[in-house]
């Protein structure tokens, strides 16, 4: 995967992650013409479509747009559903997740990001082992804030 | 406010984040950012250090501010602190910022490295994910070689923790990705592909996109990863849907997995030993038989996972390319997909057909489902489906059902969407081509092309039909009467008129005995045409007029009023123009014979690759046929033409043609000279070629198929004698030409003339100097008739003096950047000599004729002599003068060969040209000649004086300057030795 996109049905993007080495200006410059080109798209098209020479994979979640950058030999529909699992991820850990959680919280978005796929592979795809990862670094955080506050 | 914060909420982020979000404009945003920044830079800078708590908040406001979608330039020194913290949830906050906003330049990244290096080596495998995922973002060079060599081990080792091994595969494959050089797997190797094995299924997800990825690099060292990747593969597809726990996904079990290991398995040829082969069919039939079960559950994530699966098994059946049964079960499953009420599975499955149509066991089961591809090319509401059907019907097509393939796609061209529609008409023309069992139709299949979507029919596309009908004796009176037909529609394309013009020139003949199409009625026809049309066009049907007069004498009257009206003879544009007058001039004075010898019918082309399917080559777009079909058509595209001389797999396309067309008739252009031939029409008339540059030039009438042809001059680096122009490096100026000095040497003595003539241009000089100012007209005449573009001139004053002194000071003005045929353009250039000066400046020109750069430097001529006033003096005050001039480096002198008449006009001519006063009665010697001037730079004054004695027997000279300064008695002693 080259990157991935979460943006608002007006346009604004809420996450970014990008895979692969690109300069600020082409990144602004990629986000504004695919935001453009999915938001023209009508309900009932399909999720994939060519863009330059990747294929783009997209799906909408009530307000929010999802949409990953992969290669050539990559395979829509399972991206399609690294999307759904993503979206999983996201509903457990704030329990029902909607776009505010996602804009408030947006440093736990990328951590979850972080623990199911790296460098734009997947890395764990079990919904337990990442929830499990991201509990436990919760929990961290909390022991070695109250140990911080003791010195 | 109703967002969940979990773990510990930073309060003042979330206060910020409303007021953002409570912004009613955006200027108030931007006014709320501001102010939040100059809060954040004064904390940042003030004198109370910061707790961690506080830095870890401001960071992350940063981190917002920047995905916002604003440029955040400071905030990275605190960022780096957070990652020395003991406190994970600071740590964690610091490593987010560095990975979304730190870049691989950045100085920052030892500091970096150094806490990832810490953090690796702590043994926390919380504080070790948190490293490698931040080397797995950056993925810097840097980082690669501070952690390449660590990595791999961490990732083998058997202590390191399952959620770390995760992390070092994954970031391992993005330095691999980075820098391949420097990750070197060696004595890994078997270890890492063993991790296939691992009980943890979520080490086998991520390591198996590290060991695809270093098997597509090096598929020998790994090729033992086929066998386990099978095993694998085959213990999930026959595992119940619960055996792996959270790793089924809505009842599938591992569909990530699965399909990276069918990824994998791409990278190899079939096994060779049996048991793994058999094992490994079995998998993909128990896959293609899943498609066939009841779905387990009605949710889509469901039927996705599993058919995810489904097309990487079949994306495998078809890269082996030897199980004839699982092709044709692939291709009927995927023939039900095509009926599916998913849009996304008749994407795929129109997709994946596209690829199945170009093996030879599926070919014919893939054209079963013709009907189905074309109903869906009409009735799909979503562009990029209908896309991919009119892919599949490209790609399925062959004899049997080329009519109805092509017709399809005619009437599909009607309506399609603008994006799609050249690569459309180009694959219709291919097809039309390749297919063509019986000529004529084939040109109606052309033909209508241009009528349904004539602007999308390139010039590739027009001149193979035209290079068919030519080759085809067979189907040149169809055509004839085609185009005649389809040139009486009111309104036709131009490129219609293009073929018409051509055929009717070249075949008219053939239909000329009906009286319906008559001669007269004929070119009555096209001449209607003649006055939308543009300028080429219009020169290519001045060329079927004065074709049409050799084929029917009886035309020759009214083609030659035509000719004659003011509007031809004098048109403005010098192409029409010339053709007029000398086609005129041609009829009027040549023989018959002569005529019926000059405008000869077309002798047939040299056969070659078919231009469009090149040009289709090069579109490589989405849809873009496969290699395989090109070679496919490449061995029946034959069959058109009888599969003439194919020569080696050169990119010949039309262009060449438009070459080798060139010297075949080249008889023809003898004859008209300077015009270029009415062959040359056919493929543009811009092919009027100079013989150097042939290739180059033709690549203008193609310009995609030739677009990277290289500069005519090659544009050599001479940076270092420090020229001045800011051109980009892909064309620098060239080199001065060898002749140069030479051409700079005859304007010594002289300010008006023509500097340097080629081919293409002509550059005119006309100068006029005062004390030490000048003013210097160059005049560009473009000779050819062709535009030149993006034509530009720099002055550059060569190394040694621009950048200290100026020696000379040249203003100039851009020049317009188009020349057209035959046109003129003046550019005028202010000099000021500042200091006296050696060097002349150069002058660079840049223009692109056709295709190819044409990149030229001259010298120009501006020396030092240019800026003498004469001084009359007196015998005594010469010698006087002389006498102080007397040190010796003050004197040049040289004794040289007479290379020019001694006459004595000659010489006073030149003299006197030179710009000093010649003084006669000075010198003793009546036949030698001394002259006095001073030369005017701004600083100073130089006063020189000079004596030149010939020696006629010896047919020699010797000549003596003595200067005030000794740099201009050497100079002007050198310029002058080359003029006598």
């Amino acid at each position: 995967m080259q990157f991935m996109l979460l943006f608002s049905r007006q346009g604004k993007l809420r996450l970014q992650k990008w895979y692969v080495p690109l300069s600020d200006k082409e990144r602004k410059k990629i986000s504004r013409d695919l935001v453009q080109t999915i938001l023209a798209r009508k309900p009932k098209m399909c999720s994939f479509l060519e863009w330059r020479d990747l294929k783009i994979v997209y799906k909408r979640y009530a307000s929010l747009y999802f949409c990953c950058a992969v290669e050539d030999q990559d395979n829509e529909l399972i991206t399609l559903e690294i999307i759904h699992r993503y979206v999983e991820l996201l509903d457990k850990y704030f329990g029902s997740v909607c776009e505010l959680d996602i804009i408030f919280n947006f440093e736990k978005a990328y951590f979850i990001l972080d623990e199911f796929l790296l460098g734009g592979e997947a890395q764990e795809t079990s919904k337990k082992n990442v929830l499990k990862a991201i509990e436990q670094a919760d929990l961290l955080q909390e022991n070695t804030f109250s140990s911080g506050m003791r010195c | 406010m109703p967002a969940v914060s979990k773990g510990d909420g930073m309060r003042g982020l979330a206060v910020f984040i409303s007021d953002i979000r409570n912004c009613k404009s955006k200027e108030a945003e931007i006014k709320r950012i501001n102010k939040e920044l100059a809060n954040i830079r004064s904390k940042f800078k003030g004198d109370k250090a910061l707790d961690g708590y506080s830095k870890k908040k401001y960071v992350c406001k940063l981190l917002f501010i920047f995905l916002l979608g604003h440029d955040i330039d400071f905030g990275h020194m605190e960022a780096v602190n957070l990652l020395s913290s003991n406190k994970y949830t600071e740590k964690q906050i610091g490593y987010l910022f560095i990975s979304v906003l730190v870049n691989s330049n950045s100085e920052l990244i030892r500091l970096i490295n150094n806490a990832i290096k810490n953090d690796l080596s702590s043994r926390n495998p919380t504080f070790m994910c948190l490293a490698l995922h931040c080397i797995a973002n950056v993925g810097s060079r840097e980082m690669a070689e501070a952690f390449a060599s660590e990595i791999p081990r961490i990732l083998v080792a058997g202590d390191t923790m399952d959620s770390v091994k995760q992390s070092a595969a994954l970031c391992l494959l993005r330095l691999y990705k980075t820098s391949p050089d420097l990750v070197l797997m060696g004595e890994w190797t078997s270890r890492v592909v063993h991790l296939l094995n691992d009980q943890h299924m979520g080490v086998v997800t991520a390591a198996i996109s590290l060991i695809t990825c270093l098997s597509q690099k090096n598929p020998d060292e790994f090729k033992t990863c086929v066998s386990l990747a099978v095993s694998r593969l085959s213990r999930i597809v026959s595992s119940a849907s619960t055996d792996l726990q959270d790793y089924t996904y809505y009842f599938v079990p591992a569909p990530w997995l699965s399909c990276k290991l069918l990824r994998l398995l791409q990278c190899y040829p079939p096994p060779e030993d049996g048991a793994v082969k058999g094992r490994l069919v079995e998998c993909l039939e128990t896959i293609l038989n899943k498609a066939q079960e009841p779905p387990k559950s009605k949710k889509v994530q469901h039927s996705n996972a599993k058919n995810a699966i489904l097309f990487e098994a079949i994306s495998l059946i078809i890269h082996y390319d030897s199980e004839p049964n699982l092709l044709v079960r692939a291709c009927n499953q995927l023939g039900q997909f095509l009926q599916h009420r998913e849009t996304n599975l008749r994407y795929l499955a129109l997709e994946s057909m596209c690829t199945l149509a170009s093996s030879e066991f599926s070919h014919e089961a893939v054209k079963t489902h013709i009907e189905t591809v074309i109903n869906a090319l009409k009735t799909e509401r979503d562009v990029s489906v209908r896309q991919r059907a009119a892919d599949l019907l490209y790609a399925m097509c062959d004899r049997s059902n080329a009519k109805q393939i092509v017709a399809e796609m005619l009437s599909y061209l009607e309506t399609a969407d603008y994006s799609i529609r050249e690569e459309m008409v180009l694959k219709v023309a291919i097809l039309a081509e390749k297919y063509a069992v019986d000529y004529s139709w084939y040109v109606d299949t052309i033909l209508n092309l241009i009528r349904i979507a004539g602007d999308y029919v390139s010039e590739e596309v027009w001149y193979r039909v035209i290079q068919i009908v030519i080759n085809r004796d067979d189907v040149q009176g169809y055509a004839a009467k085609t185009v005649f037909e389809a040139l009486q529609a009111p309104a036709c394309h131009e490129n219609m008129v293009k073929v018409g013009g051509y055929i009717l020139g070249e075949f008219g003949n053939l239909i000329a005995g009906d009286p319906r199409s008559s001669p007269l009625v004929q070119f009555n026809l096209l001449h209607s045409k003649f006055h939308l049309c543009s300028v080429p066009t219009r020169a290519l049907l001045l060329s079927a007029y004065i074709k049409f007069i050799n084929l029917f004498p009886e035309t020759k009257a009214t083609i030659q009023e035509v000719l004659r009206c003011d509007s031809q003879i004098r048109n403005s544009d010098v192409e029409l123009q010339q053709r007029a007058v000398e086609y005129l001039k041609l009829s009027s004075i040549a023989s018959t014979d002569v005529l019926a010898t000059v405008l000869e019918e077309m002798p047939p082309f040299p056969e070659r690759e078919s231009s469009i399917l090149a040009k289709l080559k090069k579109k490589k777009g989405p849809g873009a046929v496969s290699v395989t079909e090109l070679e496919d058509s490449k061995r029946e595209g034959g069959e058109l033409n009888g599969g003439g001389d194919r020569g080696p797999d050169t990119s010949a396309m039309s262009a060449s043609n438009a070459v080798s067309r060139h010297s075949v008739t080249s008889n023809l252009s003898y004859v008209f000279q300077s015009t270029p031939s009415p062959s040359a029409d056919l493929l543009g008339i811009r092919s009027s070629a100079p013989a150097g540059t042939a290739p180059a030039s033709a690549g203008n009438l193609l310009v995609d198929v030739f677009s990277e042809a290289g500069p005519a001059a090659p544009s050599a680096a001479v940076n270092d004698d420090g020229f001045l122009s800011s051109a980009p490096p892909s064309e620098d100026p060239a080199p001065p030409l060898s002749e140069a000095d030479e051409l700079l040497n005859k304007f010594v003595c002289k300010n008006n003339g023509v500097l340097f003539e080629n081919q293409l241009l002509q550059i005119g000089i006309k100068s006029e100097y005062r004390q030490n100012l000048g003013r210097m007209y160059l005049f560009y005449g473009n000779k050819t008739s062709v535009q030149f573009a993006s034509f530009t001139t720099s002055v550059s004053c060569p190394g040694e003096l621009q950048s200290h002194i100026l020696s000379l000071n040249v203003q100039t003005k851009q020049v317009e950047p188009l020349v057209e045929g035959g046109a003129q353009i003046q550019q005028v250039l202010n000099i000021e000599c500042l200091t006296d000066f050696s060097d002349a400046p150069l002058l660079n020109i840049k223009f692109r004729y056709g295709g190819a750069l044409q990149n030229l430097t001259l010298k120009l001529p501006v020396t030092i002599n240019k800026f003498f006033q004469p001084t009359e003096m007196s015998s005594h005050d010469f010698f006087q003068r002389w006498k102080q001039l007397s040190q010796p480096q003050q004197e040049a002198q040289k004794i040289f060969k007479a290379n020019h008449s001694m006459d004595t006009e000659v010489l006073k001519a030149k003299l006197l040209g030179l710009g000093t006063a010649l003084l006669d009665n000075v010198d003793p010697n009546p036949e030698n000649y001394v002259c006095a001037g001073v030369i005017q730079t701004k600083g100073q004054q130089v006063g020189c004086l000079l004596r030149l004695e010939p020696n006629a027997q010896a047919q020699m000279y010797r000549l003596t300057l003595r200067c005030s300064k000794d740099s201009v008695s050497r100079r002007l002693c050198e310029l002058l030795a080359e003029q006598f």
